[in-house]
């Protein structure tokens, strides 16, 4: 009840801001602008609109949730409205998952919006809809509830800028990563191997949640692959959250 | 103390450091906070700015942990969220989500609390009538003076019923017929059973509804009782206005304080003086504009007090 009661108006915090009609807006364009862009290609154009569409949707919604979700935790401590918040009977980890829902329930209306547009642009272009682009979307989607959970754990202890600066390194970071795995194949055994290893354990795979190029091309998907994938986004989730949850009690409101 | 068992709020010994700057410095806040809260009294808590007050109440509330001492709630220990449910609290420069309209505002602590749809209803419109805020209902909190915030913030603290009520500071902001206000209502809480914990570094409004009061310097309370055991009745000094008299004739009765045309303004120290000085004026034919007797008051033991600590 508690949880909900903070994660509704987390959405409505988050839903009268501007920022958030601003970075809609730019989606809008740039959506569109994948039909022009396809007007100018020689080929298939059905994929130009496909491509840029999804990414459009995945980069504004990655905006959006570093953008709002730095921001909210901080603002409340900022503007000392956690003050009365947490002096009224809620948990602090309630708190911290109120805020997380509501942030999630925000991106999820956006990424709503986003991909009517998105749709409808191909139904436009084809005549057909394709139920795989809701798929590739879903998963864009989960990738940016792990983005507001990594965006909510950095803003427990530090300022907006900051937290965003280390949230877009966690984005680019894990969408990077899968790099190290050919690394360690051309690595000789040892100690550089070793620590190769260490690190592409450790840190977060993004592109697990990518299945922008597979949709497109029509390519197929072993279903365990799916399964995997949100597994792993529900799993790392929750890890995030829990950290979160372990610094946040702690801290002092002073 | 005799009302031990009615306790609704004991600190003892609380102890609290913060680390600042870049290369962490312990500063030490509360330097060992007792004191102890009687159900259904008016508590002030005193002290000028930078004391330890605010850092005492979020120990309290559970904002922030002490590093030593020990809180209890109506005879459990603080942060029990059981205890918070009966707590109500009042933030000095209270600011909200400026977004929501006051009765959202309202409306989202009541569903922290579980209130049911129509209970919720009532109780916003009561509170809001309680505070003198029914017009600024659906007004964004961004539009509000602070004189409004602090009412609404008045407001989301009594949304529970509290039986305990923590105020920061509440008459800041406020305007002279605000204050009043304000006044009457703590006062009127009291009468409904609500034990008040006020703090504030403005005495005089204090002096006029509290019970008894803790003063606090430096993060230690260095006095606490009841208003009159602190304050005595004697009268210090009598001032008094005359005019068509002779500064001269006047020295040996009392010290000139100021004079404003033929007006003089004398601090008289010994009331045998005063008989004089009115002998004095009926004499000469003088006029008497004022006399006001002045006794002790919260400031100058105030005062005095910070001077010592």
């Amino acid at each position: 009840m508690k949880i909900r009661a903070i994660a509704l108006n987390t959405f409505k915090e988050a839903i009268r801001d501007r920022i958030l009609y601003l970075l809609f807006f730019f989606a809008a364009i740039s959506l569109a602008f994948s039909r022009l862009l396809a007007v100018l290609t020689v080929g298939d154009r059905v994929k130009i609109i496909k491509d840029v569409g999804l990414a459009s949707i995945s980069v504004f919604g990655v905006l959006m949730a570093i953008l709002i979700g730095t921001g909210l935790v901080y603002k409340e401590i900022d503007k000392k409205t956690i003050y009365t918040l947490l002096a009224k009977p809620i948990p602090r980890w309630q708190f911290l998952l109120g805020k997380f829902f509501g942030l999630a329930l925000t991106l999820f209306i956006m990424i709503l919006a986003m991909g009517t547009v998105f749709l409808v642009i191909v139904l436009l272009h084809t005549g057909k809809l394709e139920s795989r682009l809701l798929l590739a979307i879903l998963f864009i989607f989960l990738e940016l509830v792990l983005i507001t959970a990594v965006a909510i754990l950095f803003s427990c202890f530090s300022t907006p800028i900051l937290s965003s600066l280390f949230t877009l390194s966690f984005y680019l970071i894990g969408h990077l990563s899968w790099g190290l795995e050919t690394l360690v194949q051309k690595t000789r055994s040892g100690a550089a191997r070793a620590v190769i290893r260490g690190l592409s354990a450790i840190l977060p795979d993004l592109e697990n949640f990518n299945f922008k190029t597979e949709v497109v091309h029509g390519l197929a998907v072993d279903p365990k692959f799916y399964l995997f994938s949100a597994l792993y986004g529900l799993v790392y989730t929750m890890f995030i959250l829990t950290l979160a949850v372990l610094i946040f009690k702690k801290r002092d409101f002073v | 103390m005799s009302n031990q068992m009615a306790a609704v709020l004991e600190i003892d010994n609380l102890h609290k450091a913060f680390k600042v700057g870049f290369i962490p410095k312990k500063r030490e806040i509360l330097k060992g906070v007792s004191l102890s809260v009687a159900a259904g009294e008016i508590y002030g808590y005193l002290g000028p700015n930078g004391a330890g007050k605010t850092t005492t109440l979020k120990c309290v509330l559970g904002l922030i942990f002490p590093d030593r001492g020990t809180i209890g709630l109506f005879g459990r220990p603080a942060l029990a969220a059981k205890a918070k449910e009966r707590l109500g609290y009042l933030p000095e420069n209270p600011y909200f989500y400026d977004y929501l309209t006051a009765a959202e505002f309202l409306d989202f602590y009541a569903q922290l609390f579980g209130l049911k749809k129509r209970e919720k209803k009532e109780k916003i419109a009561a509170l809001l009538r309680l505070v003198g805020m029914e017009k600024a209902r659906d007004l964004q909190l961004r539009k509000f003076s602070r004189g409004m915030l602090q009412r609404v913030g008045l407001a989301q603290a009594l949304i529970n019923d509290p039986d305990l009520l923590f105020l920061d500071e509440p008459l800041g902001g406020l305007d002279p017929l605000g204050r009043k206000e304000l006044r009457d209502i703590i006062v009127r809480l009291r009468q409904a059973g609500k034990t008040i914990f006020l703090s504030s570094h403005i005495l005089q409004d204090i002096e006029l509804i509290c019970d008894r009061v803790a003063i606090i310097v430096g993060g230690r309370v260095i006095s606490q009782g009841a208003l009159q055991s602190l304050i005595s009745e004697k009268v210090l000094f009598t001032e008094v206005t005359v005019s068509g008299l002779d500064p001269a004739d006047l020295v040996d009765l009392g010290e000139p304080v100021s004079t404003a045309g033929d007006r003089i303004l004398l601090k008289v120290l010994q009331e045998d003086n005063i008989d004089n000085l009115m002998a004095l004026v009926q004499e000469r034919k003088g006029r008497i504009h004022s006399l006001v007797p002045r006794t002790e008051t919260l400031e100058d033991i105030f005062v005095e007090m910070v001077k010592q600590g």
